[in-house]
């Protein structure tokens, strides 16, 4: 197995007065695409925040490639090599999709060798290059949401509910892009309620429950396994699969 | 040429293009198209406005940020200048020395005011800044033994700036060739020279990032980019633009007051300009600037016009009586507001589409 790229020690993060995170342990390792599963409200997208820095946790430690990021700025922690795909397409609508990607690209112009590559599992980017992205439909933003993060090399990409709401034609082209990016050794910690969409994607699982991680293994164990997934995913699994 | 001027940002509409080219060829030519004072200090005042109304728009429209210390520096700029042009004497050097005091007060207090209040809420800024703003303008009206009180201060000019100088003796399409006309060139030129440069900050690399911080600033920290940091030199950067605009504003009138300067009466003028002309496109500026000043002084004459006409009809003659000027420049921006929700620039783009 792996080292470690990220882990994450007894975290516990609040909102307000909400206790959201905990306790959360969670190891993401090295050129392996983990699967975080779980219900609407588990706490998966905070988890996410909460590596990003977009809210502190209030207990427990963080560790990113041997350094300590619990108390780390969320421009450090994007500029140690983190890319974060924010649910709902987090895209800029106002920029053209060239000028999204330019923003991503803290190098200066992408490279354009990996911008083919891009293109090649994305090919409508290249067609709306110049337009703006709210233009765009909710399937093309969220591959500029993905291009954006992978437009240069990371270390790790941390990715929320990609396929929400989304057309399963659109589905099968992230599958594409997500396995050229595992080709390519990418680290990628997935957020997905869609289990049939990580099922042959991940290496790793970790399901989240009221806020704790509540099972962690292989994902080859859980998709052959019927009975935890029922135990651990309920009936909404079966919709999906 | 052309694209490396505009910085590649081209008006993007056939009757924004058409507007914007006679408006500049206006201006270019105001001194031999038009005579009397009014109609050379109306031309002079949109040069101004553009370059501080473009430069707000640098903060409200393409950053998000609402701030009312924008005439702040404005006065800073007018009377940086006119106040060493008054204490020191009427030389080149006195100017310059004014000007670099005042951008240099100007860039500590916008970095002061950035570093301190731009982490809290929008609200919470606008309203630093308006408190700002008027312990400035207090201040300002307090020291008169230095700044002149509400009365202000005249100030001489250098001397190829004053109305007396010839640079030639003979007329020029019946134009004297004299310190005013200079003046104005001054103005033209330095309004166009900010202008070209705020359309490439924009349209920079920095620029890009201010648009995604106005639009989602957990989205631009996440990329690894310093929001506090990028919107404290955009906020340097409009207050340094406004001080030039003020420091022009001073050398056209040859006075730097309260009134002229510091008046919150003109901060809601730039915000109104913002709006009409378009926010996030500094065309709208341009446009705004024109509209704008252009009602504000002809808009009383044309009723009075009116007025007169329709003495037949009371009730409209009333409502039409140049006395009552505010009344319709209130409702026309409450129209325009109404038709035009993008701005002017936006609507006219929004119809080649």
């Amino acid at each position: 197995m792996s080292e470690a790229l990220l882990t994450l020690t007894g975290v516990h993060t609040h909102i307000g007065q909400y206790h959201i995170l905990q306790g959360v342990d969670l190891t993401v390792r090295r050129g392996e695409l983990t699967v975080l599963l779980g219900r609407n409200g588990a706490g998966k997208t905070t988890t996410l925040r909460t590596i990003m820095g977009l809210w502190k946790a209030s207990r427990g430690g963080l560790v990113f490639d041997g350094q300590d990021i619990t108390r780390a700025s969320t421009p450090d922690i994007a500029t140690a090599g983190i890319a974060y795909v924010p649910e709902n397409m987090g895209i800029f609508s106002d920029l053209t999709v060239r000028e999204n990607l330019l923003l991503a690209a803290r190098a200066g112009e992408p490279d354009a060798q990996r911008l083919e590559w891009i293109f090649g599992f994305f090919p409508a980017l290249k067609k709306f290059w110049n337009q703006a992205a709210g233009t765009l439909s909710g399937g093309q933003k969220q591959m500029l949401a993905i291009a954006r993060a992978i437009v240069e090399p990371r270390k790790l990409l941390l990715v929320d509910e990609p396929t929400k709401g989304l057309a399963p034609a659109i589905i099968q082209s992230l599958i594409t892009a997500f396995r050229e990016l595992k080709g390519m050794e990418t680290t990628i910690l997935l957020v997905e309620q869609n289990f049939g969409f990580v099922r042959s994607l991940g290496d790793s699982v970790a399901v989240m429950d009221d806020g704790r991680i509540v099972h962690k293994g292989r994902m080859a164990e859980l998709a052959e396994d019927r009975d935890l997934q029922q135990s651990l995913l309920g009936l909404s699994l079966d919709a999906h699969q | 040429m052309l694209h490396r001027l505009l910085s590649g940002d081209f008006p993007r509409s056939l009757w924004l293009s058409g507007a914007l080219a006679l408006l500049v060829l206006v201006l270019a030519l105001a001194p031999f198209l038009f005579t009397g004072a009014r109609a050379m200090n109306v031309a002079a005042t949109i040069c101004v406005f553009i370059v501080l109304v473009a430069s707000y728009d640098l903060l409200l429209g393409y950053t998000g940020i609402v701030s009312f210390a924008h005439t702040m520096f404005y006065g800073i700029g007018a009377y940086g200048v006119g106040l060493a042009l008054y204490s020191i004497g009427p030389t080149w050097g006195a100017m310059a020395l004014g000007l670099g005091i005042a951008l240099l007060l100007s860039l500590a207090l916008a970095l002061v005011i950035g570093l301190f209040s731009l982490r809290v809420k929008a609200i919470f800024y606008a309203m630093i800044t308006l408190a700002v703003a008027s312990a400035f303008a207090i201040l300002a009206s307090q020291l008169s033994d230095f700044t002149g009180g509400e009365d202000g201060r005249t100030f001489s000019v250098p001397e190829m700036l004053r109305p007396g100088f010839r640079l030639i003796e003979a007329e020029v399409f019946g134009t004297a060739i004299n310190g005013k006309l200079i003046t104005y060139y001054l103005l033209f030129f330095g309004a166009l020279a900010i202008f070209l440069f705020l359309l490439r900050v924009v349209n920079s690399p920095f620029g890009r990032v201010l648009q995604a911080i106005r639009e989602n600033d957990f989205r631009a920290e996440a990329l690894g980019y310093r929001t506090v940091v990028y919107r404290t030199l955009a906020n340097c950067l409009a207050a340094a633009t406004a001080t030039l605009a003020g420091a022009l504003m001073a050398l056209w009138l040859r006075y730097a007051g309260p009134q002229t300067t510091l008046s919150f009466t003109i901060m809601m003028d730039i915000l109104l300009i913002v709006v009409i002309g378009g926010m996030g496109t500094l065309y709208g500026a341009m446009i705004g600037s024109a509209l704008f000043i252009l009602a504000q002084n002809y808009l009383q004459a044309l009723m009075k016009q009116a007025s007169d006409a329709l003495t037949a009809v009371p009730v409209l003659a009333n409502l039409l009586h140049p006395d009552r000027w505010l009344l319709w420049l209130g409702v026309f921006f409450v129209l325009s507001v109404y038709f035009f929700p993008t701005g002017i620039v936006g609507k006219l783009r929004a119809l080649k589409r």
